[in-house]
């Protein structure tokens, strides 16, 4: 197959960046987003170009290192997948394919497609853990979890930290990210004696960051590479009324 | 030979550890915040260890290469955690599980140290449970637990088939809270690339800021690795991109004694390879053996037509199937050990039963469907079926499953004492970097059971007794003559690779040689391939030094030099673990010398000659590694040749 790419370019955070237009050709359809970026790169190198630089580790979804924006969506045409799992056969041959980094202020470009992501390290810093010294923790099935609940919790755990909600997003906000670390542990008996502090304290920090304001677009739920739901941002919202009224 | 001394403390197994505990020298919580701790890597290991170590009050720092402490490639590990909990009353215990991880290592392990590791086993899951970590459930609320290979026992705990990256996000939580009081200062996006040795004593890291390029010096009373495996050695394997030796490799160069290099696992069920443009190999968890059934066609002719596409594994009835785990070892089935399991589905393939490209055989779950229905199935494996029906484009409720063995992780490493410590005092090895407890062959879920157990449990009490003689040495200034010289080294390295200015990419070499790594170092190795392959080695380490191609510049965000540093690293480690193996004249867990293997293809281990553990010593550039040894005794335990058939 082969593509059209516009991807792009910026030295550092201080530089002007633009778009740059590359021609791929041979591509495998059953090749990744990022092998073709890969395979994109060699030829930079050959030419003794800089290659485009982009975050990513595991290649396996789950790391949550990799973002970008493609064509318009973060993560690419595919749905419930990081970029490093979309494949070519997902688009056309001969499609033009524009990519960029993760838009947000909260999150700046370092260089190329690669953003600064440690704002979200600073929320969970504020708060989203349970407080537990090693070693004074009791007999695990002391703790009796409800079924229904702990799969709750696990599905709010999913999230992988990649930063594509705050991209859907047209005010970059970060209540899914920051609802799906509420979530988890507020619906856990040990994460209950913290919870009206910990949720005062993640959206006092999110607020800081400067992440914006949810207005129930639900466009990070649609990006959410681990469907993470909506539903979570309303218990969010509960768990912080709580905490403020009560 | 006076270095090897494992500090493993007398007294009968149960007590060891109980002993050491109430006899070893504590450092008081005054003298505490005067003490620096260097961590390196936040994957289970050291996200647990600096947690842990920031809540005792010492003055912790610790490092990561990527963006984010949470992306340590601990995060990937899907199937489970082992620990001897017995909650399913089905025979386990502290016991029961020191056996299966012995017997599960063939032999290769120290008593000692797995007999502690299945100790503190159980407070590894008291503890993530208490930090919210949302493991599986029954309807009791109560824990579940599944079955995996190489046991035959349920004692593996699970969270969906992400148990890595919750138990991950559990100490990472841990250590962010510690990081917000305080005591543990984080780097992001930096990479340890030398260590400093002062008066034969580790006092300190020189890194590299891979925004900036800057070389930094930090100094700690102590110095602990915690950077996983090297298996990305192979070029194509399960480890995440910037996965590395490297640490290791500077520690090793530096003094540090490497144990059982050649001891690597291949992990049976990995999506098949697909491309020679492909960068890294995908894991599927083991727990999905529970469940599936591995098969191939009994005919030779049906492969082929599948293979030719003009047949489908629906056209081959029942009776034709081959499921060989099942027919080999009737006792362990379809759940024997990884090593087992792998060269078994080799077998298969070179002798032409192979489906997909050849090099693939089906992972079946329609039985279990018909069994336990699809929704049980989907809430098992939801999500690694979702990630296979991406990758692959084939939906596996509907289609077997492809899957081929794939490079997946070291049992080799540091060489470490009882206290985790290396050869250089002041140095600790923890999780997958070092070597100590999995043998030959690490059983599914101890992966994950030994980094926690190492960083929340076991560390955070040795390291003092070594600290404690430590309390009036005050910070050394950074001026110092051994950090100069570490820094002038790393950066003399760093503008030699800049300067080639060649015609080959990085990747091009490390592909080149990770493919040859596979082919003489993976699934089998014999004697001539391997003593061929160390000349070969030597030509592309020359190829390296005189023709890659690094674009840019070194005080910038440039991949392609990171890369280059840890590519030279691999293929050193390559060598290495080609001497290894070559030097281990018999078959034991991931390490098989077809020249030592019984008439129907079993591993021949060799105990009179080989039942120790194999530990190198760097003489310097310009001569060969000396190989000590670590003979194992095992006192506790009954020496038995593996068997998963009866």
């Amino acid at each position: 197959m082969d593509f059209i790419l516009k991807i792009w370019r910026q030295q550092d955070s201080q530089a002007k960046g633009k778009f740059e237009t590359y021609q791929v050709t041979g591509i495998s359809p059953d090749c990744s987003f990022l092998e073709m970026l890969d395979i994109l790169n060699n030829r930079l190198i050959d030419r003794f170009e800089k290659p485009i630089c982009y975050d990513h580790d595991c290649r396996e979804g789950i790391c949550g290192s990799c973002g970008l924006y493609i064509n318009g969506r973060p993560h690419g045409p595919d749905s419930a997948i990081t970029t490093c799992q979309l494949h070519m056969r997902r688009f056309r041959d001969g499609d033009t394919i524009i990519v960029e980094p993760w838009r947000a202020k909260p999150f700046p470009v370092i260089k190329d497609l690669v953003v600064d992501r440690s704002a979200f390290d600073e929320i969970i810093m504020a708060g989203g853990y349970i407080s537990v010294h090693t070693g004074s923790a009791p007999e695990a099935n002391t703790i009796a979890v409800p079924k229904v609940k702990a799969e709750i919790s696990m599905d709010a755990a999913a999230c992988i930290g990649c930063g594509a909600c705050v991209a859907a997003c047209k005010n970059a906000s970060a209540m899914l990210f920051v609802a799906s670390k509420i979530s988890q542990l507020a619906v856990l008996p040990q994460g209950i004696v913290e919870a009206k502090e910990r949720v005062r304290k993640m959206v006092a920090r999110m607020d800081e960051l400067g992440f914006g304001n949810c207005t129930n677009t639900g466009a990070c739920e649609a990006e959410c590479p681990k469907g993470i739901s909506l539903t979570h941002i309303a218990r969010l919202n509960r768990e912080y009324f709580a905490a403020k009224l009560l | 030979m006076e270095k090897i001394n494992t500090k493993i403390p007398k007294g009968p197994l149960e007590e060891k550890w109980a002993h050491y505990k109430a006899t070893q020298k504590l450092v008081n919580p005054a003298n505490k915040r005067k003490l620096d701790i260097i961590v390196v890597g936040t994957g289970l290991a050291g996200a647990s260890a600096a947690a842990s170590l920031g809540e005792l009050g010492f003055n912790v720092k610790v490092f990561c290469y990527q963006d984010s402490p949470r992306r340590a490639h601990s995060i990937a590990a899907q199937g489970g955690i082992n620990a001897a909990k017995n909650y399913t009353n089905d025979g386990d215990s502290v016991y029961r599980l020191f056996y299966d991880t012995i017997k599960g290592g063939d032999y290769r392990s120290r008593e000692s140290n797995v007999y502690r590791l299945a100790e503190v086993s159980g407070s590894i899951i008291d503890q993530c449970v208490a930090q919210g970590v949302p493991f599986a459930r029954d309807y009791g609320g109560l824990l579940e637990n599944r079955s995996f290979g190489g046991a035959q026992v349920s004692r593996t705990f699970y969270a969906r088939g992400q148990t890595g990256q919750q138990l991950l996000l559990g100490a990472y939580g841990a250590m962010m809270r510690q990081i917000n009081k305080g005591t543990v200062a984080l780097y992001i996006r930096m990479e340890m690339l030398d260590i400093v040795i002062i008066d034969g004593k580790a006092r300190g890291i020189v890194t590299r800021n891979l925004l900036t390029g800057n070389i930094e010096r930090h100094f700690g009373h102590a110095v602990v690795l915690a950077t996983g495996g090297y298996g990305r050695a192979f070029f194509l394997s399960t480890m995440a991109m910037g996965s590395n030796g490297s640490a290791i490799w500077q520690a090793y160069k530096k003094g540090a004694y490497f144990a059982n290099p050649s001891f690597v696992q291949i992990h049976p069920t990995c999506i098949p390879v697909h491309g020679d443009y492909q960068s890294k190999l995908t894991l599927m968890s083991e727990s999905l053996r529970n469940d599936g059934r591995i098969w191939v066609p009994k005919k030779k002719e049906d492969a082929e037509a599948i293979r030719n596409r003009i047949k489908s594994h629906r056209d081959i009835p029942e009776s034709e199937r081959d499921y060989y785990l099942e027919r080999r070892y009737p006792a362990f089935g379809n759940l024997v050990p990884r090593d087992v399991a792998s060269r078994a589905a080799k077998e298969r393939c070179d002798a032409g039963y192979g489906v997909g490209s050849g090099l693939a055989v089906y992972l079946d779950f329609s039985d279990a469907v018909k069994r336990l229905g699809i929704d049980t199935i989907r809430e098992r494996y939801g999500n690694l079926f979702q990630m296979y029906d991406k990758l692959v484009d084939e939906d596996p409720y509907q289609n077997p499953m492809m899957i081929y063995p794939a490079i997946h992780y070291c049992m080799g490493g540091l060489w470490v004492d009882y206290e985790l410590m290396t050869t250089i005092p002041g140095l600790y090895s923890i999780g997958e970097c070092n070597f100590s407890d999995h043998g030959a062959n690490r059983l599914g879920a101890s992966a994950l059971m030994q980094g926690l157990a190492d960083g929340y449990f076991i560390l955070p009490y040795t390291i003092q007794n070594y600290l404690a003689d430590d309390i009036l040495t005050p910070k050394i200034p950074l001026e110092h003559h051994a950090f100069e010289m570490a820094e002038k080294s790393v950066k003399e390295k760093i503008t030699k690779m800049m300067q080639i200015r060649g015609k080959t990419s990085v990747d091009t070499i490390h592909r080149k040689f990770g493919l040859l790594l596979w082919e003489t170092a993976g699934m089998e190795r014999n004697r001539q391939d391997l003593e061929k392959t160390i000349q070969e080695f030597k030509a592309l380490k020359e190829e390296f030094w005189s023709d890659i191609r690094i674009p840019g510049n070194d005080h910038e965000l440039n991949p392609e030099l990171e890369k280059a540093g840890r590519v030279a690293d691999f293929i050193e480690i390559g060598a290495l673990m080609v001497r290894d193996a070559l030097s281990r004249e018999e078959s034991c867990g991931g390490h098989f010398r077809t020249e030592y293997q019984t008439e129907d293809g079993e591993a021949m281990r060799n105990d009179n000659d080989f039942m120790h553990v194999a530990v190198w010593e760097c003489r310097g550039p310009d001569h060969e590694p000396a190989l000590h040894e670590e003979s194992l005794s095992y006192e506790n335990i009954k020496i038995q040749t593996r068997d998963y058939k009866h």
